[in-house]
């Protein structure tokens, strides 16, 4: 009797509390909460497969120049010093600290770029209607990386360093800091939840 | 307006990598392949471990230095807090009340409320439920935001490479202070907010 419950009415489980409701209908932008502990339950898709294609694809651009060219330069007494985003991890990775290294690394730079090469493979087969091979290891990845993609901290960090560093030398913000931002905001926009709208879309495991 | 029921209660589970409705007594989501648990397994004991990890980690991470600063042969070295404070004295108090609530308010917040969530659950409380669900949510949401000091010291060494001139260093504080932060994400993520619930059921586990 459940199986054929489960398999019937299309159900939402609250992931913070359990409750069970009907699959609520919902328009773009709008979203449902849970009655019991208001967590948030469902929220109407905002972006296409096609607009999620699209701007993973500016992504990827942007991504290449953030890490390219360097995010900041500094200036004093005639002489001058530039960083990139790796330079930045390589700066933590001295003797017994370079384990800090690493997890910096994984949160500003792998992080974002595993995210960017899995959503490109899953949503460019989608988009031919096709589930992409390792489909259900590349969803399960784009999960558990989503807590550890950290550009908006980053940024913050180097709005902190510039300002920390301003009172003693001249500081410059380079084109790796504007492609910092626009990737910032793309990687918002595309590390969400609506790429799970593909399991239905694709009619994965659907018996 | 009724009370929804409980997943348990009607033979199902959630997966939580893909949000599939599962029945209860599988043990791979049929969808997505991951392992179904119907809470996350040993919740309590591991966020636990991982609270008290990140808790003896957070005394090396304050009282060590984080950075060394090299300016023309003067060398000297700065803690979490001495940042915060020569922020303060240099006059750019917004930047020392910013990192100051990263790296000292928001690891505080998250070693009391998850000692709390963890408290009340043993004791299966029914003490404010609903706001105490909240208060998971918030600590998932700002545990990140300490990695700050760590990308400031990081960039900061980046940039300042002057021989001669001028030079800063990271320091193994800012190790420990990364591993709190690291530590207390996946003691966030290990602790099971549908365990502040289960006080409502009379047959749980
Ligand atoms: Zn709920």
């Amino acid at each position: 009797m459940a199986e054929a419950e489960a398999s019937r009415a299309p159900l939402v489980i609250c992931e913070h509390c359990d409750s069970v409701y009907q699959r609520p209908v919902l328009a773009r932008k709008q979203t449902a909460h849970c009655q019991r502990c208001g967590a948030l339950l469902a929220r109407g898709r905002r972006l296409s497969t096609d607009q999620l294609l699209a701007l993973t694809m500016a992504a990827a651009i942007v991504f290449l120049f953030a890490n390219t060219f360097p995010i900041m330069g500094i200036s004093m007494q005639g002489l001058s010093n530039e960083a990139t985003l790796w330079q930045t991890v390589e700066a933590l990775a001295q003797g017994r600290i370079t384990l800090i290294a690493l997890v910096t690394g994984l949160s500003i730079i792998f992080a974002p770029a595993l995210q960017i090469i899995l959503l490109a493979w899953v949503l460019v087969h989608a988009r031919a209607g096709r589930v992409a091979p390792g489909f259900r290891a590349c969803m399960r990845a784009l999960e558990h990386l989503r807590p550890w993609s950290m550009l908006e901290v980053c940024l913050l960090g180097i709005l902190v360093a510039i300002i920390k560093l301003a009172g003693m030398l001249e500081v410059h913000p380079g084109i790796g800091l504007w492609a910092m931002s626009m990737l910032t905001v793309l990687i918002i926009l595309i590390g969400g939840r609506d790429v799970r709208g593909l399991w239905d879309e694709l009619g994965v495991g659907r018996p | 307006m009724s009370a929804p029921p409980y997943a348990g209660e009607l033979g199902l589970q959630l997966c939580h990598t893909c949000d599939k409705v599962c029945l209860l007594d599988t043990h791979e989501c049929p969808r997505c392949w991951s392992v179904l648990h119907p809470r996350k397994p040993n919740s309590l004991v591991r966020t636990w471990a991982l609270l008290i990890g990140a808790l003896i980690l957070y005394l090396p991470a304050n009282l060590l230095p984080v950075m060394y600063t090299d300016m023309l042969g003067n060398g000297s070295e700065s803690t979490i807090l001495s940042g915060v404070i020569e922020f303060w004295r240099g006059g750019s108090w917004d930047i020392a009340v910013l990192i100051f609530i990263a790296s000292v308010v928001v690891p505080c917040i998250k070693f009391f409320v998850l000692g709390l969530l963890l408290v009340t659950v043993q004791r299966r409380s029914r003490w404010a439920m609903p706001e105490r669900s909240r208060l998971y949510r918030f600590i998932e949401i700002i545990g990140y935001w300490s990695m700050l000091d760590v990308l400031v010291v990081a960039l900061v060494a980046a940039l300042v490479q002057f021989r001669a001139l001028s030079t800063i260093e990271p320091r193994l504080g800012i190790l420990f202070f990364g591993l709190v932060v690291v530590l207390t994400m996946m003691a966030a993520m290990s602790f099971d907010p549908r365990l502040i619930w289960d006080a409502e059921k009379n047959d749980v586990r």
